[in-house]
């Protein structure tokens, strides 16, 4: 079987339906669905235990509960979606709260990832507020025996004739007595009068993660617990040959060696290995160091950066899936003696949140809890019911603030290996993984290798453009070999090319499955966009133009570019595209004297229904990158919290500016040859650059931000070398060895 | 053998293996989790609290080193999050996902403590040593000025 994966392009409805108002006579609770079509209709031999996957619930005494199984990393919707709803149902940000769901059976079936929360949430939740109001209004007029339509509603309380008052809280038993009204005929609130939408309302987490009491995975405790460590192969899908359990159970505190099975079924993909489960971290992990393990390598230990550089080469040049051929970019460009030729590399990252994966479990006979910051509670719910032998009702998953995910921690191997582990020591246990383990042990942004070409019009203008792509591909190791799309996570970005060109062509080769890849910040994006808007400056060098005019020049007219085939998510719109390069040159003061030594690049983006566009300001000292500013602007449609999109792009600008300048993972002889942050650095506070956010004035529906201001780091980075030095970086990170 | 210490500013003591790294005495030991592990070698001070008033990394730091000692965690930094660096990161709201900050607060409480208007060499001197994967820097930097004009408690 293959298991609940939580396809990264979720087809989100923006439907919802308000299926019905429970009451409980203490508060007036609505239950709603996001979403029609990820849950389909349970079989009738299995009805739904709850239909809603996610509640608004207002007390007596006035407090508002949102009850959404959304995971908070740091993207702030703890309070951007708070937020939609208070706006809507008129109460007080103070007054309303935020619970996290534990996964309910089948049902609470919320992913939190590609950029979604906000723009798949936001007219659900405005519905569900206003329906909320309509009803708590209606109990306020039966009770004045006036005409609902003459009565208002400010700061949690319904105001009637002649300035009388009642608060919700007065009105919820009355209220969960009527009808719930129609979500899609409901009158939402005139976008002019929102109070809180488009303020920057202090985030819901922030105090708690000042003063040591936020709870984030590892910090569970729970009686009776045990730690424990795993020794995994250090190759992906190789085995223990041997080891010593006899010396690690002499180690002071260890209570147990467990042999770990490796899952690779149900979308699982634990490693197996070696448990040492110990009464703390510290014996736990002198235990794992006392195992002496001998590993088998297995089949793929023959894997290497330059192996798979070799086969990527080799299917390049046999010709991969053609993804885009409009008009013959192939002749062109070889009857053009001038066309212009590049390839480009981009390296494995791996995610490297601060907290390194951890989970607690706790499987009794007939239940297994877990406690796990993830960004999908139900898919290690429906892995763990399945591996284990328990129904997923059994099985709850309590989701946990996130010390950093960026993708990572979608999968469910943690989990599941908690799971195993406490079940065979019949105690709750707490899974740590080391940094060496995060670090050599993940799923990675792919490998790829981008052959571009093209050929100039006698104006410079680009008449042909080819780009030839390999990368060991994500869907090609996640999803089922009949079913799998491999350019699926890999393509975007490339394929829909914004830049008007007659004739372009593009294929898309992929590594045979084996080497274990994931959704990282921002996903096919991170690389893509470094590739074009690279090669694009390439074109516009060629052609002596200002990088800035060569690219809006080639954006209009303005026009709607689609991602073949199916044209999957909102097509690019060019006008916004130019309109925040535009905007983010202007206040870059784009074209104006720099102090001596200091040039600019410029990149934009479009991604996950965001346009963004930066001008990074370098300098270049003995080929030593310094990065000083980087000035962004975002079009995010309207933004929620104006701050909070600002920490957004601020987040995904430093991000992008580790893997841009830093570090790669790398792989040898089928092993990873990073461990821990000296071998795989990061950008740190004195590197940082000063950044500069614009944020494009919209009312238009929000789109992410959580990704969209990573893409364009790398390429406006680089472009900037290139006017400060001649030097064209094709390759990611920028080494001093390549500039100087 | 039990070692003896002052924990937040009350007698504590605790009878480990006298190698265990405090992070792990204070983490699993004593239930005191607002310290975080991040990389066990000292590379990115999500551990790091005072000891006798110096930001110190846990993760290496063997518990036998701190007999009579005294150490603050971040849950002692303050009884109510009123320390000026506290309410700073507040008002710039620096935190993201959060991880690193208990360590980063530490680490801007006791440059404070030391030198009460830093430079922004003196602010990367001390939190360079520090890692935030969320890439809160810019607001760090502006959120310890920030403290800084608010002066000592």
């Amino acid at each position: 079987m293959k298991g609940p994966l939580p396809r990264r392009r979720l087809r989100f409805s923006r439907r919802s339906f308000l299926q019905a108002g429970a009451a409980t006579g203490a508060v007036l609770a609505i239950g709603f669905r996001f979403d029609d079509a990820l849950a389909q209709a349970p079989p009738p031999e299995k009805p739904a235990p709850n239909p809603f996957d996610a509640w608004i619930k207002i007390g007596k005494d006035g407090v508002v509960t949102l009850v959404m199984a959304k995971s908070e990393m740091g993207q702030g919707i703890f309070t951007a979606l708070p937020m939609i709803v208070a706006d809507e149902l008129d109460v007080d940000f103070a007054k309303i709260k935020i619970q996290q769901a534990a996964t309910n059976a089948a049902w609470y079936n919320h992913g939190t990832g590609g950029s979604s929360s906000v723009r798949t949430s936001f007219t659900p939740l405005r519905q569900v507020g206003a329906a909320a109001r309509a009803m708590l209004v209606e109990a306020a007029a039966d009770q004045w025996k006036v005409d609902p339509a003459t009565l208002t509603t400010e700061n949690g309380t319904v105001i009637g004739p002649g300035g009388k008052q009642l608060a919700y809280g007065a009105l919820v038993e009355a209220a969960a007595k009527l009808p719930v009204p129609d979500l899609k005929t409901i009158a939402l609130k005139d976008p002019a009068k929102f109070k809180l939408i488009g303020t920057s309302v202090p985030r819901y987490d922030v105090p708690s993660k000042t003063n040591g009491t936020a709870q984030f995975g590892g910090d569970v405790r729970l009686p009776g617990m045990l730690h424990a460590v795993v020794a995994r192969p250090p190759v992906y899908g190789g085995s223990v040959k041997r080891y010593d359990a006899a010396k690690a159970k002499a180690v002071k505190g260890v209570k147990q060696i467990v042999e770990l099975p490796k899952v690779d079924t149900d979308g699982a993909f634990t490693r197996g290995g070696i448990a040492v489960v110990a009464d703390s971290t510290y014996a736990a992990l002198q235990g794992r160091e006392a195992l002496e393990i001998e590993w088998e390598g297995g089949p793929n230990a023959a894997i290497s950066n330059d192996s798979l550089r070799r086969d990527f080469e080799a299917m390049i040049a046999k010709g991969g899936l053609v993804v885009r051929n409009d008009g013959d970019a192939d002749k062109l460009i070889a009857g053009d003696a001038k066309a212009l030729k590049a390839v480009y590399e981009i390296p494995f990252q791996v995610h490297a949140p601060m907290e390194p994966l951890n989970a607690t479990a706790h499987v009794k006979p007939d239940s297994v809890e877990v406690w796990m910051g993830c960004q999908g509670p139900q898919w290690p719910q429906g892995v763990i019911a399945g591996v284990l032998g328990y129904k997923p009702e059994q099985v709850k998953v309590h989701t946990t603030l996130l010390g950093g995910a960026f993708g990572r921690r979608y999968a469910c191997d943690f989990g599941l290996e908690a799971a195993q582990i406490s079940k065979a020591a019949s105690a709750p246990v707490q899974v740590l993984w080391t940094r060496e383990d995060d670090t050599r042990h993940g799923f990675y942004r792919p490998f790829s290798i981008h052959h571009m070409a093209a050929a100039l019009d006698a104006k410079g203008a680009p008449s042909a453009w080819t780009h030839r792509m390999a990368s060991t591909a994500i869907a090609t190791f996640w999803e089922a070999p009949d079913k799998v799309k491999h350019e699926e996570s890999e393509i975007g970005g490339a394929v829909n090319l914004p830049y008007a060109v007659p004739a372009m062509h593009m294929e898309y080769s992929h590594a045979p499955r084996g080497f274990p890849t994931m959704w990282w910040r921002s996903v096919e994006h991170s690389g893509n966009a470094f590739v074009v808007e690279s090669f694009l400056d390439e074109l516009a060098s060629a052609a002596k133009a200002d990088p800035l005019a060569y690219r809006l020049k080639l954006l209009s007219p303005p026009r709607q570019v689609k991602i073949p085939p199916e044209g999957d998510g909102s097509p690019l719109d060019t006008a916004r595209l130019s309109a925040v390069l535009e905007l983010a040159a202007a206040k870059a003061g784009w074209g104006k004297p720099l102090a001596p030594g200091r040039f600019r690049g410029i990149a934009g983006h479009y991604s996950f229904e965001s346009y963004a566009a930066q001008v990074a300001e370098v300098s270049v000292t003995k080929g030593k990158v310094r990065v000083h500013k980087v000035v962004c602007a975002v079009d995010c449609g309207r933004a929620i919290s104006p701050d909070n999109v600002k920490a957004q792009m601020e987040s995904c600008i430093v991000y992008g500016l580790t893997a841009t300048l830093k570090s790669a993972i790398t792989v040898k002889d089928g092993r990873i040859e990073q461990g821990n942050f000296h071998d795989y650095e990061m950008l740190r506070i004195d590197e940082s650059p000063e950044i500069e956010v614009h944020i494009v004035p919209s009312d238009r529906p929000p789109t992410g931000t959580g990704e969209p201001g990573l893409p364009p780091t790398a390429p406006a980075v680089a472009n900037a070398i290139f006017a400060a030095t001649g030097k064209r970086v094709r390759r990611l990170p920028i080494k001093e060895s390549d500039l100087a | 053998m039990a070692i003896r210490f002052t924990l937040n500013g009350a007698a504590s003591s605790v009878d480990v293996d006298p190698n265990t790294p405090l992070l792990w005495v204070l983490r699993d030991t004593l239930s005191l989790t607002g310290t975080k592990y991040g990389c066990g070698m000292a590379q990115c001070g999500a551990c790091t609290v005072h000891l006798d008033g110096e930001a110190t990394r846990t993760c290496v730091l063997p518990v036998s080193a701190i007999e009579g000692k005294k150490v603050t965690t971040i849950e002692g930094l303050s009884k109510d999050g009123s320390h000026p660096v506290q309410q700073a990161w507040i008002a710039e709201q620096v935190p993201q996902c959060g991880y690193c900050q208990s360590g980063m607060i530490m680490t801007a409480a006791e440059l404070l403590a030391r030198k009460p208007k830093p430079s922004d060499a003196d602010i990367d001197s001390a939190i360079g040593g520090h890692i935030c994967r969320c890439g809160t820097y810019p607001r760090i930097r502006k959120a310890i000025h920030r403290a800084a004009k608010a002066g000592p408690r």
